[in-house]
């Protein structure tokens, strides 16, 4: 029923994996709220809108040149000269492959502003939440079919090493996909490129987390439990994503839905070798050997390990920042910033804390279901005990009174569970909830770190200004120029102008992130102050309805034995 | 001595009819705990008032102090003496030393006793218990010194010690005898009640342990309640309006249902675990009786046995004009008697099980479903009020939620 196996772990843990083996059945998801709730109102105003989406998607080959892949929502609005956040337009930030090798392409136009539009327009009915797509209904993504598959590169070794792979199936109308029905397999792997791939492309957006690898437990626990466990994680992680307004649209993720074979998003592992170039590129750049580096291969932030010279760079700063070394731009802003951090962290907490008594309430009914069930089939047994063996009357009329009271007790008991996975599907908002404030730290820290993209250039600039400055003035001392040190300038002069527009481009980029932030977090406090009152509600009519029913059991049997009333009242 | 006087006509409740002093009465309540005494010798002492109109007590109204090993000893007096009787269970000694003196189970204990001495003020023979009036009657002094003589075999009774013997005898002989098993009795009725009280033990221990658990599930439900408001409350706190009054009153609610809860599981220990209990003290009481019936049909199947020996010998030594005749003679006029007497004891067991079985049946019959009604009327009255109390809460919800 609850998962009984998991009884007992599921009453220790606070995580959520543990609630997600306890959810009964088919738990509702956002998307299911989305799909189910629109109307054809909204289906038709927005049609209108949504001409105006991107042009169909071109999903690249496996075998083309990942780094070109995939193409459309690229954003070069940043690169031209755009005001910042002035159209209510979603700006999506610039994927990395696509910034390299096609920069100030006018080909991919990006309208978002049905979202940005119909985001504003959005009525406030929060009980009903309104679809957060407006512009079609449905899409709902299944994980199923576990199955091995052997590691195509290791044939020749005997038991090769083998993975498992998942089906996945989607239904939808949205328009962008292309199609209603589509399946594909994929293995964890893949999905975690996708949830890599999406955190390059989606940075201050609220991106669900995906599963953990689960090292540990894919060793300990048993292969088909854990298969199952990560099936389960998988579809709701997915769930998620397709819940999401923006990513759900997004190349990435419908690639991973949709592409049969290979899924053709670059790996980590291309990733970080081009992240190595990069690094390698940068001293050149700052100690102007020529060939400088492509301005926005700059402006990504250092990955741990990879680039470590800018790393080292970031660091520093950071700490300077700290001291009251370089001030950080505006400082207002930083401060809503920061009380908002701290809000949310608080209200993280309080999740945690809520969604671990909720699971604890959950045990307490389920157990009070059981115990009464246990309770009405012992006296069953009784009543049937009596009848055999009754030599009194007396004997006969307790049998009757007995039977009464076991009917009551395993009807009470078929009700308590009953409202418990009702209780199990409201609830579970406030899980699903734990997962969305982690997407919620990732967006800020994509921030934070975009922030310190902007501090470093800023310093860097300064630095290699004031170097300039020293070497001209030296130079105009010496009559008639020394060649070397006037090349030298030049080169240097070259470096700050690229360092100057890379620092431009960090800077918009940063806004940008920070109005990716302040969206999302509107939309996700609208989105949960929504979902929590409709949780609310619904818990609350669950137990009243429930309660009813156990009562009037019970209003029976009282009924059916008032002739021992002895009360005086 | 074994009472064989006839039972009075007994009104069996508190309340007299239109003459109050013409019919007979006598009626106990066990009142007012105090602890006593400190450390591991602390105890509860109970006040013991007993009303009647009997000619034997001592005045209308008297009032004493015992504690429970005094009513153990009334009990072990009265199993001694009147034997075929299914004397009412005493409430059990407390095993958990921190429990021992807690409000709950001090109002428990009390009340268990309060009807353990009612039950046998009503019984048409124990009511004229001449132990039973000692123990109602008699100061605080001459109980503990009473009291004190129940201890060890030697403080035994002549007919204890009789029967003592004879269980050792009848061990031996059967072993000269040759016998195997030893003698029961084997009508089928009787049989057939056999086995039914002993079903019934296993039955009844079964419904205990999951009425006793039923408490649990509420005291952990009301506990999970509890935690649970105090939660929602301070998620709420971190959120704001308009959510944040919601969940503030979602919590109170459910602070205040916690509370409901805990009041019920109470109710449901005393008024339905704790008469459970009783019912499976009572069938083990019962077995006790079975058994000295038991050893009683023994002793009058080798008493019977032996006198019938005796007798023969007695004839051939008669036959053979033997100067041993006299002595025979004596010893067998002594075992004769012996044998008629055990038979009268055995018998007066079996009539007196009769009837006890019956009362007992009705007996139980009422008190279950005196349990059950106040069970359900306890579970309706829980469901009813926590169904109320959600219900007014939701317009409250509706009201935050078109904020």
């Amino acid at each position: 029923m609850m998962g009984s196996e998991n009884d007992e772990e599921s009453h220790l843990h606070s995580s959520r994996k543990d609630m997600e083996n306890l959810v009964l059945g088919d738990p509702l998801t956002r998307s299911d709220l989305n799909g189910d709730k629109s109307n054809s109102g909204y289906r038709s105003a927005m049609s209108t809108l949504s001409d105006s989406r991107h042009p169909s998607i071109v999903v690249t080959p496996a075998d083309s040149d990942p780094l070109s892949a995939p193409p459309s929502y690229s954003d070069y609005q940043t690169l031209r000269s755009n005001p910042i956040g002035g159209d209510s337009s979603y700006i999506e930030p610039p994927s990395y492959a696509d910034v390299i090798f096609s920069p100030f392409d006018d080909n991919s136009e990006i309208n978002g502003s049905d979202d940005g539009g119909s985001r504003h327009s959005h009525s406030s009915d929060s009980l009903s939440r309104s679809p957060s797509s407006l512009s079609s209904d449905y899409i709902k993504v299944t994980v199923s079919s576990p199955q091995k598959e052997q590691e195509t590169t290791n044939q020749m070794i005997p038991g090769g090493s083998t993975y498992i792979t998942y089906q996945i199936t989607t239904r939808t109308n949205l328009p962008d996909y292309g199609g209603s029905d589509f399946s594909v397999r994929r293995r964890f792997r893949d999905v975690v490129t996708l949830g890599d791939r999406l955190a390059e492309s989606y940075r201050g957006f609220c991106i669900p987390p995906r599963p953990d690898k689960s090292v540990v437990e894919s060793q300990v626990m048993q292969k088909q439990e854990f298969v199952e466990q990560r099936r389960l994680a998988l579809e709701k992680y997915l769930r998620r994503l397709v819940a999401h307004p923006v990513i759900r649209n997004s190349d990435e993720l419908k690639c991973f839905l949709q592409a049969q074979g290979k899924l053709p998003l670059p790996t980590s592992t291309d990733v970080a070798s081009r992240m190595l170039d990069g690094a390698v590129k940068l001293p050149k750049q700052l100690f102007g050997e020529g060939g400088g580096a492509s301005v926005v291969e700059v402006v990504q932030p250092a990955r741990g390990g990879r680039d470590l010279l800018r790393l080292f760079k970031e660091l520093r700063q950071s700490v300077s920042n700290d001291w009251g070394g370089s001030k950080p731009p505006v400082v207002e802003e930083d401060k809503e910033f920061l009380e908002k951090k701290e809000k949310m962290q608080d209200l993280e907490q309080q999740i945690i804390n809520a969604s671990q008594h909720a699971e604890s309430l959950v045990k307490a009914q389920q157990d009070m279901g059981e115990t009464m069930g246990e309770l009405g089939l012992t006296f069953i047994k009784l009543t049937k005990f009596e009848n055999d063996e009754a030599v009194f009357n007396s004997q006969r009329g307790r049998a009757n009174d007995m039977k009464n009271l076991a009917t009551a007790a395993v009807k009470a008991s078929r009700f308590y569970r009953e409202l418990n996975s009702q209780t199990v599907k409201h609830l579970d908002t406030l899980h699903e909830y734990l997962g969305l404030m982690m997407a919620v730290q990732g967006a800020f820290a994509d921030r934070s770190s975009a922030l310190l993209t902007v501090q470093t250039l800023l310093s860097e600039l300064s630095s290699l200004e004031a170097r300039a400055e020293k070497l001209e003035a030296a130079s105009s001392k010496v009559f008639g120029g020394d060649k070397s040190r006037i090349r030298k300038i030049e080169e240097l002069k070259e470096t700050i102008k690229n360092t100057e527009d890379a620092k431009n481009v960090a800077i918009r980029q940063y806004e940008r992130i920070k109005e990716n932030n302040w969206f999302e977090v509107e939309r996700l406090d609208r989105e949960r102050r929504a979902d929590f009152l409709n949780m609310m509600k619904g818990f609350v009519v669950n137990q009243v309805g429930y309660a009813e029913k156990i009562g009037n059991v019970w209003a029976k049997v009282a009924e059916e034995t008032s002739q021992y009333n002895r009360e005086s009242s | 001595m074994e009472s064989t006087e006839q039972p009075r006509n007994v009104s069996g409740s508190m309340q007299s009819p239109r003459s109050p002093s013409s019919l007979p009465y006598l009626s106990v309540s066990v009142t007012d705990p105090v602890k006593l005494g400190n450390g591991v010798q602390a105890y509860i002492s109970y006040r013991v008032i007993t009303k009647t109109n009997f000619p034997e007590y001592q005045g209308p109204e008297k009032i004493v102090i015992r504690r429970y090993s005094d009513f153990v000893w009334l009990r072990d007096r009265l199993f001694e003496k009147y034997k075929g009787i299914f004397i009412p269970p005493l409430p059990e000694k407390s095993a958990v030393e921190k429990f021992r003196f807690s409000a709950e189970f001090i109002e428990m204990r009390r009340a268990a006793l309060d009807i353990f001495v009612n039950r046998i003020a009503l019984h048409p023979e124990l009511q004229l218990s001449e132990d039973l009036r000692t123990f109602l009657q008699a100061d605080e002094e001459t109980m503990d010194r009473f009291r004190f003589q129940e201890t060890g075999i030697f403080k035994k009774k002549p007919a204890d010690l009789m029967q003592m013997l004879w269980d050792v005898q009848s061990k031996v002989s059967d072993a000269v005898l040759g016998k195997e098993k030893p003698v029961e009795e084997s009508t089928p009725d009787y049989e057939k009640l056999k086995h039914y009280i002993f079903e019934l033990e296993n039955h009844l221990a079964e419904a205990q342990k999951h009425a006793y658990r039923l408490v649990k599930r509420h005291r952990e439900l009301g506990q999970s309640l509890l935690d649970f408001g105090k939660a929602v409350k301070l998620l709420g706190a971190s959120e704001g309006e308009p959510t944040g009054k919601a969940f503030s009153d979602l919590g109170t609610k459910s602070e205040l249902l916690s509370i409901k809860l805990q009041k019920e599981a109470q109710q449901v220990l005393m008024n339905f675990e704790e008469p459970l209990k009783d019912y499976v003290r009572y069938v083990q009481s019962i077995k006790a009786t079975i058994a000295d019936r038991g050893t009683a049909f023994r002793q009058h199947c080798e008493l019977a046995e032996t006198t019938k020996l005796k007798e023969i010998n007695l004839d051939k030594l008669m036959l053979t004009r033997s100067d041993k005749v006299g002595e025979a003679e004596i010893e067998y006029r002594e075992i004769k008697a012996e044998s008629e007497e055990a038979t009268i004891k055995f018998e007066r067991i079996v009539k007196r099980m009769n009837e006890e079985i019956m009362r007992f049946q009705e007996q139980k019959t009422e008190e279950m479903g005196v349990a059950f009604h106040q069970f359900a009327k306890g579970q309706a009255r829980l469901a009813n009020s926590i169904a109320d109390a959600w219900r007014a809460l939701l317009p409250k919800l509706e009201a935050s939620a078109s904020v």
